[in-house]
């Protein structure tokens, strides 16, 4: 299976090896980086890359390429998820997944990393099972280890990796037993020209911080069940409860996991909570444009809309940008040819709107491409599907935990066409 | 440091050691240094050392050998984490010499009591077959032994290591089919993906292709539209073939067991696992189940970039095959101009595949907005997919040419040649019509630049010369200008844009052909000073020019067929999708080949588990043979087959077995009365069907057997029963007029069995379910004895009754011979044998062996205590009134549970318990089976009490199912013959025969 991993930054060094089976020469990322140069930007990098008698199987994550070298038939995504499981454990464990956390933490990531697979095959993957058997760092842990010459990798097999639930600690013990569900809701829409939705669904997840005693067994259940299209859950949900009464029932694991993702595609459900106006244009003459954009609220069931963030990418003609908004402020980098209008609350009263003009390269052609923007926003306190949560119960334990339930929307890959 | 006696300062060092190896930095100088710490106390120490050591044992093999006493130490450690490190490591170390302790290590971890332990032993096989291939065969008894394991933790590693040792031996996973199957939901992620691949593969070699009838249909249509005359004779025989070939296909149980099993996975967080049914589903599933997995893998299109990649190449690849499957989706392979380039063309791909009639004016709005996005690349391929959708639905070609045409005025050169290159393309389909196109394109040469977008141009305009007679002569002066600087490929169009216009226009053109293949002849190409020579042999009349010339016009303007634009996944899908070479789209090492359906399906039997050694005879009568078996004994089989219908999975077999039964029923009403012996036969095949039916669903009990004296009840209600069902059949069939009562009558005695049948997964138990309660109906009222019989069908009745009393005097037979008598009788069914009355006996026993069993206490509740019941259907010694429940504690936790008892009953008025004497200590992970005593009052009130461990209660109760509570009565021939006697007296139906 997977045979060595390689992490490389941007500038393209090579900071961490690890091999499973036998050492393989670093020059075999010298495939990697040819065809990282032919793709120019990171992300057109190809995943799977043909190396020889090696193949290469990477993610680009954080800045950083995880390579892996695989040398027989295995399924790709197989791979990939483990990759990003990889980043994602890091991330877990020192809070982000950069390369200066990983060369501080080197120790401990070979520690992981040794855990993870053996001989290739994944083995203890579950965050709750590796920080029985390593402890993740912190200051105070790592001031008593240096006077009491303790160690911090564990030293009993974790019981979960026995059990029947694997994600879950036996002997958990919290003075504070609290349960808290985020319902996050992320809406992807395309509107086009004149403002009409050419495609919208609502990506959701249920994002669960659960800090309780023992062994508690919850029921999780939604006052609109129905609503929800396709889901993917956490193992620990029981398939055969939802599939039949469309309740979560499951024992949870212990700290943040995610429970449920969902997804909402039918297309008249999807609300969308902004309108934007929009006229770009580019005169034939004179190498200059004209920017003219205008966003409101629509659709928000009585809430506001914050953190609004308008994004285009213009035409690489388009040198500079004087305009003037009416509420909030704008940037434009003239490197990366993005302009960042930066709304704020959207308000009933007064729309915000942003006026002014491009100037282009001298001499250059009017450019053909039209940019489109990307819209990022945010409103509290509401699940734009309408996806409520009903109650949640919990059997099992004796004792009452606090319960709370937060609802967020965001944009997604929200994109006005021009 | 290294030397030090301080554990930190060693610690330390090591920790600067292991960076070094993470950085790539060469650290063997340091190899005795290291390996003297291998025993180091201090656990964080010990494990550096391992990563050490793995690393560089390669290296320095004599010395690897100091560490190896260690690791055997190791090995025999209480502690199982440390055995399995121990294990881990020591197969790590890639050192040939060691390979026997390897083995033997392998070997011994195999049997350990730890799953942890197996688990790591099954990692170890693929290492040690890596490191010395010839220990393939030791390795596979190995493998062999760990896939009979159950516990979840070891079948993904074990079926992992099968993988890689030794994929060609299918047959080893006959055996544990069913089980993997049954497992598959609750292994970890990653051994689900490689059990899924496995099973994928093992199901192609083992079942029928359920699309069978489907593709012959289609091929039979086919050839009927394209058959011609001379070809009728081959076509009817293929028909006829194909039709007999066309029988109803049946799907095997176990076919639909794994569909069964692995959809629920769909909803996996893994994207690796979702792939793992995705593909599982395209490659097995009929065609009308395979939409299921659409929606799972446009679910995954939101994930990491990575992951959407190589969904979309597998998407690809499945919406050639099954377009239908994904149009609904067709909107969420839109394109943003967010994604990257990669992720965009493969959308395209998709969208393209995609297209049809219906949808394609929004796909081409879509493509028009593409168009103007600034990835270049990507209009690039937009244009391709244009022209794509233009040459497969003949309906929009025309638009699409406009819309071509009109980028021919874009201002970036790149649109325009590719739009140019497509137009060719398009053209070359239907010129006649557009000679205005290639005007217009004709023009364009003054300002293209991009050599392949020219050498177009100048082939069309060579190819239809004879549309534009005016401009093409004129191109070949320009070009003939700049031929100098043209690139190769321009050149060589240009040479034959010469020729062309030579042979149609010589007048013209004649000098300016000459002029050309001169500039041609020197070039420094050698392949255009090679096409000049030629050309100018084959056009230019010369006194030896041979026969060739002759032809030359034929040669260069023959009609040449339009292009076929084709995806490039078209013929992806021999690979299996979702693996690396699919990806690729070129064999990587170590891909196993999807096989083939097979023409017929092999043994289906060899996947039955044999629930016991004695056993193996009816395996094999399973499936094939008991359709054999049809003819001989028909009218019984109809009425245990449609029993049993219900239960099957596969939808047609019920169908096909009640439509057997039917007629053999209509077959029996002529034959009037039956002789005794096919009767008795017949009595003992349908309950070894059951008890068949009852080990196919797996209610494998172990306390099958257990059941002694009250089988004897059992036994006789059943046969009553069943011979009840066949006298409901009869009366059905030969009396019509009767039928109503009859069966009302039938379903008055069977109300309670039937609602509790149809909840009841096992079949007989229901029925014992329903004697019980006739037993219990029997003491209440006691009716005269019966009238003679004078019906064939009493006869039957005494027949069976008579098996009970030869039964009867029979002591209580043990666990073991009851099956060896089982399957023996079964054999000597099968070959039409009567059976003896001794044989007979212990097979009425059977059927009562499968006792459901009840949870008291989950071990989730019961924290880790785990309590079942059943109702062991035994008589409870200390009091007759008493049922026996058996109750079977299993301690789930790592702690010893103390003194379990019971405390505190609350009971119903008139009931009694007896509680069972205090178990002491139940050790982790055991199991102990006690009895208690319940007299439920004829009632089905619960029993409520307290289950008391040393720490603390739970509240339990227990409610006796109504067939559960019974007496065990032991009574003679005549007694019985009374009872039952009475029992048809409440039915009305039997006074009218």
């Amino acid at each position: 299976m997977i045979h060595s991993l390689f992490l490389i930054n941007s500038s393209s060094d090579i900071f961490l090896e690890k091999h499973w089976k036998s050492v393989i020469s670093r020059s075999v990322c010298d495939y990697f980086f040819e065809v990282q140069e032919k793709a120019g930007e990171a992300e057109n990098v190809p995943p799977v890359i043909h190396a020889g008698h090696h193949y290469l199987i990477n993610i680009y994550r954080e800045k950083i390429f995880f390579v892996s070298v695989i040398q027989s038939e295995v399924p790709p995504l197989f791979v990939i998820e483990f990759l990003h499981h990889v980043a994602e454990t890091f991330q877990d464990y020192f809070g982000e997944c950069s390369e200066s956390a990983i060369k501080d933490n080197v120790v401990i990531v070979y520690e992981l990393l040794e855990e993870m697979l053996d001989n290739g095959f994944p083995l203890a993957t579950e965050s709750n099972i590796l920080k029985e058997l390593i402890k993740p760092p912190n200051i105070l842990r790592s001031v008593v280890n240096s006077i009491t010459g303790s160690c911090n990798v564990g030293e009993t097999l974790p019981t979960g990796q026995l059990s029947t639930i694997p994600w879950r600690r036996a002997g958990v013990k919290y003075t504070n037993n609290e349960a808290y569900f985020d319902v996050v809701e992320e809406i992807d829409a395309i509107l086009d020209k004149t403002g009409s939705v050419v495609f919208a669904e609502i990506q959701g997840v249920i994002d669960a911080c659960v800090n309780l005693t023992g062994m508690p067994d919850l029921t999780l259940s939604f006052m609109n069940p129905r609503l929800l299209d396709d889901v993917s859950f956490h193992p620990c949900v029981r398939f055969k409860r939802w599939e039949s009464e469309r309740v979560l029932s499951f024992i949870p694991p212990d700290g943040n996991f995610r429970l449920l993702s969902y997804h909402v595609s039918a297309q008249n459900l999807v609300a969308i909570p902004i309108y934007v106006k929009q006229n770009i244009s580019f005169f034939e003459t004179g190498s200059s444009g004209r920017l003219d954009i205008t966003v409101g609220p629509k659709q928000t069931m009585g809430k506001t809309v914050e953190a609004v963030f308008v994004t285009i990418n213009m035409p690489k003609v388009v040198l500079s940008a004087n305009l003037t908004a009416t509420q909030g402020n704008y940037t434009y980098n003239p490197v990366t040819k993005t302009l960042v209008w930066d709304i704020g609350k959207l308000s009933q009263q007064k729309l915000p709107n942003l006026k002014g003009s491009l100037t282009l390269q001298c001499g250059a052609p009017k450019p053909e491409e039209s940019p489109s923007l990307n819209i990022d926003l945010k409103i509290q306190q509401l699940a734009i599907s309408g996806l409520k949560v009903n109650r949640l119960d919990m059997y099992g334990e004796k004792y009452k935990p606090f319960k709370g339930v937060k609802y967020v929307s965001k944009a997604g890959k929200f994109q006005v066409r021009t | 440091m290294l030397d030090s006696n301080k554990d930190s300062l060693k610690l330390e060092a090591m920790k600067r050691i292991v960076a070094m190896i993470a950085r790539g930095k060469n650290a063997s100088d340091l190899f005795p240094a290291v390996v003297k710490n291998v025993a180091c106390k201090n656990i964080e120490v010990k494990k550096l050392v391992y990563v050490y050591l793995v690393r560089y044992a390669e290296e320095q093999q004599d010395l690897a050998l100091l560490s190896i006493s260690t690791f055997q130490r190791g090995l025999k450690d209480p502690n199982q984490l440390i055995r399995a490190s121990a294990l881990r490591v020591l197969s790590s170390i890639r050192v040939t010499i060691i390979v026997p302790i390897m083995m033997l290590a392998i070997k011994e971890a195999a049997s350990d009591m730890s799953p942890y332990v197996r688990k790591t032993a099954a990692h170890a096989i693929p290492k040690l077959y890596s490191l010395d291939p010839e220990q393939k065969d030791q390795l596979i008894e190995v493998i062999e032994k760990l896939l009979a394991d159950k516990t979840t933790l070891v079948a993904g590693s074990v079926v992992m290591a099968f993988e890689e040792v030794c994929p060609e031996r299918i047959d080893l996973i006959h055996k544990n089919y069913r089980k993997l199957c049954n497992l598959l939901i609750d292994v970890e992620e990653w051994g689900q993906v490689v059990i899924i691949n496995m099973l994928t593969r093992y199901a192609r070699t083992q079942f029928l292709n359920p699309n069978v009838n489907e593709s012959l249909l289609e091929e039979s249509g086919e050839k009927a539209f394209y058959g011609s005359d001379d070809e009728e004779g081959k076509e009817e025989k293929a028909e006829a073939a194909a039709l007999a070939k066309r029988k109803p296909y049946v799907m095997d149980p176990d076919h639909r067991l794994l569909l069964r099993n692995t959809k629920p996975l769909l909803q996996s967080r893994n994207a690796a696992v979702v792939m793992a049914v995705a593909q599982l589903y395209f490659h097995l599933a009929p065609k009308a189940e395979v939409g299921v997995i659409a929606k799972a893998l446009v679910r995954l299109m939101r994930s990491h970039s990575e992951v959407q990649y190589v969904v979309l190449q597998n998407v690809a690849t499945m919406t050639i095959k099954r377009r239908g499957m994904f149009e609904p989706y067709l909107k969420s392979f839109y394109i943003r101009s967010t994604d990257p380039t990669q992720i965009k063309i493969l959308k395209l791909e998709v969208l393209t595949n995609l297209a049809n009639e219906t949808n394609i004016s929004t796909i081409l709005r879509e493509f028009q907005t593409y168009i103007k996005s600034m990835d270049k690349d990507f209009v690039a391929a937009t244009i391709q997919a244009i022209g794509r959708c233009a040459t497969n639905i003949g309906e929009v070609r025309d638009t699409c040419l406009n819309g071509l045409v009109q980028l021919l005025s874009n201002r970036d050169e790149l649109v325009v040649a590719e739009s140019v290159v497509v137009i060719k393309k398009l053209l070359q389909m239907q010129p006649e019509q557009h000679s205005d196109i290639i005007k217009h394109m004709a023009k364009l040469t003054d300002n293209i630049q991009v050599p392949m977008a020219r050498a177009s141009i100048l082939w069309l305009i060579g190819e239809y010369c004879e549309h534009v007679p005016k401009i093409a002569p004129d191109v070949l002066r320009k070009m003939a200008k700049t031929f100098t600087n043209e690139e190769d490929i321009v050149k060589l169009q240009i040479i034959n844009l010469a020729a062309k216009l030579y042979l149609t226009n010589s007048k013209q053109t004649k000098l300016l052909t000459q002029y050309v293949l001169n500039l041609a002849k020197y070039d420094q190409n050698y392949d255009i000073r090679d096409r000049a020579r030629f050309i100018r042999q084959l056009i230019v009349p010369t006194d030896k020019s041979g026969a060739l010339s002759k032809y030359a016009k034929k040669l260069f303007l023959a009609l040449k067929p339009a292009p076929v634009l084709e995806s490039p996944f078209k013929d992806r899908d021999h690979f299996q999708l979702g693996s690396l070479s699919h990806l690729l789209n070129a064999k990587a090492g170590g891909y196993q080949e999807l096989p083939d359906w097979p023409e017929t399906a092999p043994d289906p039997s060899v996947r039955n588990v044999e629930v016991k050694d004695s056993v193996p005879e009816w395996t094999k009568c399973s499936s094939r043979e008991k359709r054999k078996e049809k003819k001989v004994e028909k009218p019984f089989y109809s009425d245990s087959e449609e029993e049993s219908g219900p239960t099957e999975s596969a939808d047609s077999e019920s169908d096909s077995a009640s439509g057997s039964g039917s007629g053999s029923e209509s077959e029996e009403s002529g034959s009037g009365s039956e002789s005794e012996e096919s009767r008795e036969e017949s009595e003992s095949e349908q309950e070894d069907k059951e008890d068949e039916e009852d080990k196919r669903k797996k209610k494998k009990k172990t306390d099958r057997g257990k059941v002694k004296a009250p089988a004897v009840e059992t036994t006789s209600g059943k046969i009553e029963e069943s011979s009840g069902a066949e006298e409901k059949n009869r009366a059905q069939k030969v009396k019509g007029r009767r039928s109503g009562s009859e069966s009302e009558s039938e379903e008055e005695e069977e109300s309670e069995s039937e609602s509790s049948r149809s909840e009841s997964e096992s079949e007989s138990e229901s029925e014992s379910d329903t004697d019980a309660k006739k037993k219990k109906k029997a003491p209440v009222t006691k009716p005269p004895p019966k009238q003679a019989k004078k019906e064939s069908k009493k006869e039957k009745k005494e027949m069976s009754l008579l098996d009970l009393d030869d039964f009867e005097p029979t002591p209580s037979p043990q666990v073991t011979p009851v099956n060896n008598f089982l399957s023996s009788s079964l054999v000597t069914d099968l070959e039409g044998l009567s059976l003896t009355d001794t044989v007979m006996a212990p097979t009425t026993i059977a059927p009562s062996g499968s006792v459901k069993t009840y949870e008291l206490l989950h071990r989730i509740t019961g924290e880790g205590l785990g309590v079942e019941y059943c109702f062991s259907r035994q008589p409870f010694s200390p009091d007759a009134h008493m049922v026996a429940v058996q109750i079977m504690f299993t301690n789930n936790t790592n702690a010893e549970t103390k003194n379990l008892h019971v405390e505190d009953p609350k009971l119903q008025s008139g009931m009694r318990i007896k509680e069972f004497p205090e178990i002491e200590l139940l050790p982790p992970g055991e199991m102990v089976t006690v009895v208690m005593g319940i007299d439920f009052c004829d009632s089905t009130q619960a029993a409520n009490f307290q289950l008391c461990t040393h720490i603390r209660k739970f509240f339990v109760s227990i409610q006796p199912p109504v067939g559960e509570l019974m007496m065990p009565v032991f009574m003679t021939e005549n007694e019985f013959k009374k009872e039952q006697g009475e029992k048809k007296k409440l039915n009305p139906s039997y006074s009218i025969v």
